[in-house]
């Protein structure tokens, strides 16, 4: 890499104006991948994006930086697509290296059941458009040698789903180089500043209060994980999301010894190797709601006995550190994207444990569902009325990991 | 971990526990009636409070017994029970505090 010497401030830190035409609630990924559509797709440029602790510093510096569209159903498999088509351009158009590296991601299936869902799933993208391979165990073992393909194990390695385009990206670099170009193009960055309520008069949102004051806004734009029923409820609005911690951790420092990712829905874990060398692991989420960033030890026990039984090597790996996010989950694992009952107040949340891998597909259509006052078509399906239409776009095969 | 207050058993560790989400989520009496919106109210829609919430916890490798605690979402401190006065918030049966008879028992 020929980088110049790095700035020491990517972004300008501006005290908040009184007004703006859009205000972002959240300065994660999702919240500053909008902020910078807005501007560049459609000219938006009168917009803060408020945060109540630091830039990218909740699920955006959570996350396992998973990259991947082989999701089931039709209205997934297209917004995930999308994400990972700007994905595939994301380093050029923000002149900024993101660590992109499109090093395959496999779904492993221990069990006849996980067979058939993975062929189904293999079959369903292709019919998309998306690239997918079944490979079978013997295949497993050629794409990934130190997976243990042995049948005398609790749950046998029977074959996986491969997405060859799909991968990881620096989730840091990511948010810096949306932050960057969003604030190059006018978008007020303000760090520190948490939204305590909204203004609505008449059924319409007119501002936002919080605690460097009364900020006035023409619309306004939930982007806020796993903190959003707490901001919608303070807006009159229920919704049905639960907020879960979803827990991770990083080995030591290793040598390169894992060049893909993989995968397992029935085991609970999801394992890559960070390019700087650590051994990057999710589980699944701890079952209670909370807002606390930590959960419970037994998780990451039995996160790292799956993780030991496909991967003897790791035997010896120590790990560094441990850490949880909080997620919102929704009932059918996927997003709520669109408008709320109050006029101009609209919501991007219930990404639950993959938002990551959507960060430039949400902030797209969401930037565009915000400028146009109307769904995204892409969006149109994960509206909040699905709930009571029944529409319901059930994901809990394709999430991968346990809602 | 969290060490959670068994009204049966006492104290045990978490992971002999099942959750069992929002406490007080009554079954519509007449399902057939409802709206779709009072539907999505009874299946989808759950309070997600950042502070105390009251919950439903089920001691399945133990007494297998369901039971109401309330619970800090942040600090994840367990107090017992709903409160004062609430009824069985789960429409189901709650054990009694039997711990104390129990333990002389055992003693």
């Amino acid at each position: 890499m020929n980088e110049s010497p790095h700035p020491d401030f990517l972004w300008r830190t501006p005290e908040p104006r009184r007004a703006y035409d859009v205000v972002i609630v959240g300065g994660g990924g999702h919240g500053l991948a909008t902020a910078y559509y807005l501007a560049k797709n459609h000219g938006i440029t009168d917009v803060a994006v408020l945060e109540r602790g630091w830039l990218a510093g909740g699920n955006m510096a959570r996350n396992t930086t998973i990259i991947r569209s082989n999701y089931l159903w039709d209205e997934s498999a297209a917004i995930y697509e999308h994400a990972l088509k700007l994905w595939e351009g994301l380093a050029e158009e923000l002149d900024y290296d993101l660590l992109f590296s499109q090093r395959g991601v496999l779904n492993l299936a221990h069990s006849p059941a996980d067979v058939r869902e993975g062929m189904r799933r293999v079959n369903a993208n292709l019919l998309n458009g998306i690239d997918a391979e079944w490979l079978d165990a013997d295949e497993v073992r050629k794409f990934c040698p130190i997976v243990n393909t042995s049948p005398d194990v609790r749950h046998p390695v029977l074959g996986a789903t491969l997405q060859r385009r799909a991968g990881i990206a620096k989730h840091d670099r990511v948010a810096w180089a949306y932050a960057r170009a969003a604030d190059r193009l006018g978008v007020d960055l303000i760090q520190g500043c948490e939204v305590t309520g909204f203004d609505i008069v008449g059924g319409r949102v007119r501002g936002v209060r919080t605690n460097l004051g009364r900020i006035g806004a023409h619309r306004v734009a939930l982007a806020a994980a796993g903190h959003t029923s707490v901001l919608a409820a303070r807006a009159g609005i229920r919704l049905p999301l639960q907020s879960h911690p979803l827990q991770a951790l990083v080995s030591e420092l290793l040598e390169p010894v894992l060049d893909c990712v993989v995968m397992s829905n029935a085991v609970h874990v999801y394992v890559s190797q960070a390019h700087k060398g650590e051994l990057v692991m999710g589980a699944g989420i701890d079952a209670y709601n909370s807002y606390g960033q930590r959960g419970s030890f037994h998780v990451i026990e039995r996160q790292m006995s799956a993780a030991l039984e496909l991967f003897p090597i790791f035997a010896r790996a120590r790990v560094l550190r441990t850490w949880a996010g909080i997620v919102d989950v929704s009932p059918d694992a996927s997003p709520i994207i669109g408008l709320t009952p109050v006029e101009n107040l609209f919501i991007n949340a219930g990404w639950g444990t993959g938002g990551f891998k959507a960060t430039p597909g949400s902030g797209w259509v969401y930037a565009d569902t915000i400028a146009n006052g109307r769904p995204h078509p892409l969006a149109e399906p994960f509206a909040l009325d699905r709930f009571t239409t029944g529409a319901l776009i059930d994901e809990h095969g394709a999430a991968a990991v346990a809602h | 971990m969290l060490l959670i207050d068994c009204p049966w058993c006492g104290p045990r560790d978490e992971i002999e526990f099942r959750y069992g989400g929002q406490a007080g989520v009554a079954y519509p009496e007449d399902p057939a009636a409802v709206t779709d919106e009072e539907w999505a109210e009874y299946l989808f829609m759950r309070d997600n409070p950042k502070g105390w919430f009251h919950e439903r916890w089920f001691h399945a490798a133990g007494c297998r017994t369901w039971f109401t605690v309330r619970r800090h979402t942040v600090t994840h401190e367990i107090k017992p029970g709903g409160p004062d006065g609430a009824t069985d918030p789960g429409g189901g049966r709650d054990a009694p505090d039997r711990r104390t008879r129990f333990r002389r028992g055992r003693a």
